[in-house]
């Protein structure tokens, strides 16, 4: 007689966590099957945690979790091959009792997120990967294969918080596989920095930290974004491109990191830093219109496997848990009524998405994939009209201010002509609404 | 300081499923060019082309990105791909 749970989670980032978390502290009888050594051995993140879902699950999580520095510190830039243009929003007000975000590095907050989901009940197996989904008779899932021997286990529900490839779900037919111009890839490296450097260079104390996002030439063309993060002891760095951009383009992954790190605006900020790791990851990035089927006859989706991510907000990890948190109040609900697991009643996770943050904030930008994938100049004539401006801006040289002023709208008119001005106020106004 | 991407993984932990491939072309002597742009696309390095035009993969520092499989399918190449084993692969530290 196999052994049966009332549900299976799985994957151990953070969807499956607190998915498994919440089910267990419902009372619930849950196994969570994850595929690498310890949980987080195979997540990779910039990292930035913000404090609000977590929240909901684990108020006290300041006390315990390992968080790497808070943001006082915003700095969003326009890079050209020389300059950034940008803009830095530093406030004391970030310095607060309870801050709202924090860097993290990965590989020990999944960790210490496991522990949490363990001490409140779940049991939680490592190095197994789910191969496949059981059905019974009527289709209706009812357990999972594994890699191990004898690896079949059965459950009311099963959870799929396996993340962006979804395999589990692809193989049972559930969805398609995932198309180039709706993912990114994403390069990562963190470099080790002592913390006092740290703290001089970015004019930060404490467990101050600093964030940079940066858009532009940087990308050679392709729509993507670098960012450069602190962490306690060590920097974040990393470059994400849209992965059918990358199909078109002559240059990898690794040489487009290696071009923002020398950046001069970049290469100062990691001066004498030792690589300690590098890493790849995708990031789900077709939006509204690439969600798949959230919920079926004994599963539902979370996390990245769903394609919760704002790309635009940069916001996976907190969509993973609140979507991940959803679908076990979804199926304890279900479990305390005393009814079954079927596509009917696990319907009303939809439900509960929509009326959440996730699928309101995913369904606003709805179009704006399709915009940027269209419109290249905002990451190629953009930043070298606002470098070219802001250069005409700032140098003293003897010409007056209003040809200074005739001269930078001239350029503006020349880079993308007056009815490319206006038509790409108008789309990226659409794209927002 | 362009650093070669063996440098670069040169930091990482694995632990490597020898003999075990996870990840296998049906027909790597016939592969579109579209897949063919692996050998810059991969964020390993993983795919090099042989003389004799094969696409061959040496697949010890792979991320199990997933990148390979959705070019693979997009350009019509057929490519078995397996998560290693639980517990092998890449093991990151940091993530
Ligand atoms: C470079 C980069 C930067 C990012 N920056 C941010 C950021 O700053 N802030 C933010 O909020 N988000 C960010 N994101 C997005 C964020 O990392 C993801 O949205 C988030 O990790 C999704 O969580 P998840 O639990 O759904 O998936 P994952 O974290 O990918 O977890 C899935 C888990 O399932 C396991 N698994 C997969 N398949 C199987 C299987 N068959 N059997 C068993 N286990 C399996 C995996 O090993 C993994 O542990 C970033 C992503 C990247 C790549
Ligand atoms: S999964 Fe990613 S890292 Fe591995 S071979 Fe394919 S593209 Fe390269």
């Amino acid at each position: 007689m196999p052994e049966t749970f009332d549900a299976i989670v799985v994957g151990a980032g953070p969807a499956g966590n607190s998915a498994a978390l919440t089910l267990a502290r419902e009372g619930l009888n849950v196994l969570q099957l994850e595929r690498g050594e310890y949980p987080g051995s195979k997540n990779v993140q910039g990292a930035i945690l913000y404090a609000n879902a977590l929240e909901q699950l684990i108020p006290d999580f300041r006390d315990e979790a390992p968080l790497e520095r808070h943001i006082v510190e915003q700095r969003v830039w326009m890079l050209t091959e020389k300059s950034h243009v940008g803009t830095h929003y530093r406030s004391d007000d970030f310095n607060e009792e309870r801050p709202n975000r924090y860097t993290i590095i990965r590989a020990q907050f999944d960790k210490w997120f496991s522990s949490q989901v363990k001490d409140a009940g779940a049991l939680v197996i490592c190095e197994t990967t789910v191969t496949g989904l059981i059905r019974d008779s009527r289709g209706k899932v009812v357990g999972v294969t594994t890699d191990r021997e004898g690896g079949e286990i059965f459950a009311d529900v099963v959870v799929l918080a396996d993340g962006v490839n979804a395999l589990v779900s692809q193989k049972a037919g559930l969805r398609g596989e995932l198309k180039p111009d709706q993912v990114a890839l994403a390069v990562k490296e963190t470099h080790y920095l002592p913390r006092d450097v740290i703290d001089q260079r970015f004019n930060i104390k404490g467990d101050e930290g600093v964030v940079i996002e940066a858009a532009g030439t940087i990308t050679a063309g392709m729509l993507g974004t670098a960012f450069l993060y602190t962490n306690g002891e060590s920097i974040s760095v990393g470059v994400g491109c849209i992965v059918s951009d990358f199909a078109g383009s002559d240059i990898s992954p690794y040489d487009l990191l290696e071009r923002f790190k020398e950046h001069p605006s970049v290469r100062p900020l990691l001066a004498d830093a030792e690589l300690k790791e590098y890493a790849a990851h995708l990031i789900p990035e077709g939006g509204y219109k690439a969600v798949p089927q959230v919920a079926g006859d004994g599963w539902l989706v979370a996390g990245d496997a769903g394609q919760f991510v704002n790309s635009l907000h940069r916001e996976g990890s907190n969509m993973a848990m609140t979507t991940g948190h959803l679908a076990a109040l979804t199926i304890a609900e279900l479990k305390r009524e005393g009814r079954p697991m079927t596509a009917a009643n696990l319907s009303t996770y939809r439900k509960r998405l929509e009326d959440s943050y996730v699928l309101k904030d995913l369904k606003k930008y709805r179009d704006l994939p399709t915009v940027l994938h269209k419109n290249k100049q905002f990451v190629t004539a953009y930043p070298e009209l606002l470098s070219q401006a802001a250069d005409t801006w700032f140098r003293v040289d003897g010409v007056d201010k209003r040809t200074k002023e005739r001269s930078i709208l001239r350029n503006f008119r020349r880079g993308r002509g007056l009815i490319g001005l206006v038509g790409d106020a108008y789309k990226m106004a659409r794209a927002f609404r | 300081m362009t650093q070669k991407i063996e440098q670069k993984l040169y930091q990482n932990r694995y632990n490597v499923d020898e003999g075990r491939p996870h990840i296998r072309l049906k027909d790597p002597e016939n592969v579109s060019d579209g897949l063919k742009k692996l050998l810059t696309m991969c964020p390993a390095g993983c795919w090099n082309l042989g003389d004799d035009g094969k696409l061959n993969s040496s697949l010890d520092g792979c991320f199990e990105c997933g990148t390979c499989r959705i070019v693979a399918a997009a350009f019509g190449d057929e490519i078995e791909w397996e998560y290693p084993r639980g517990g092998f692969g890449v093991l990151y530290k940091f993530g």
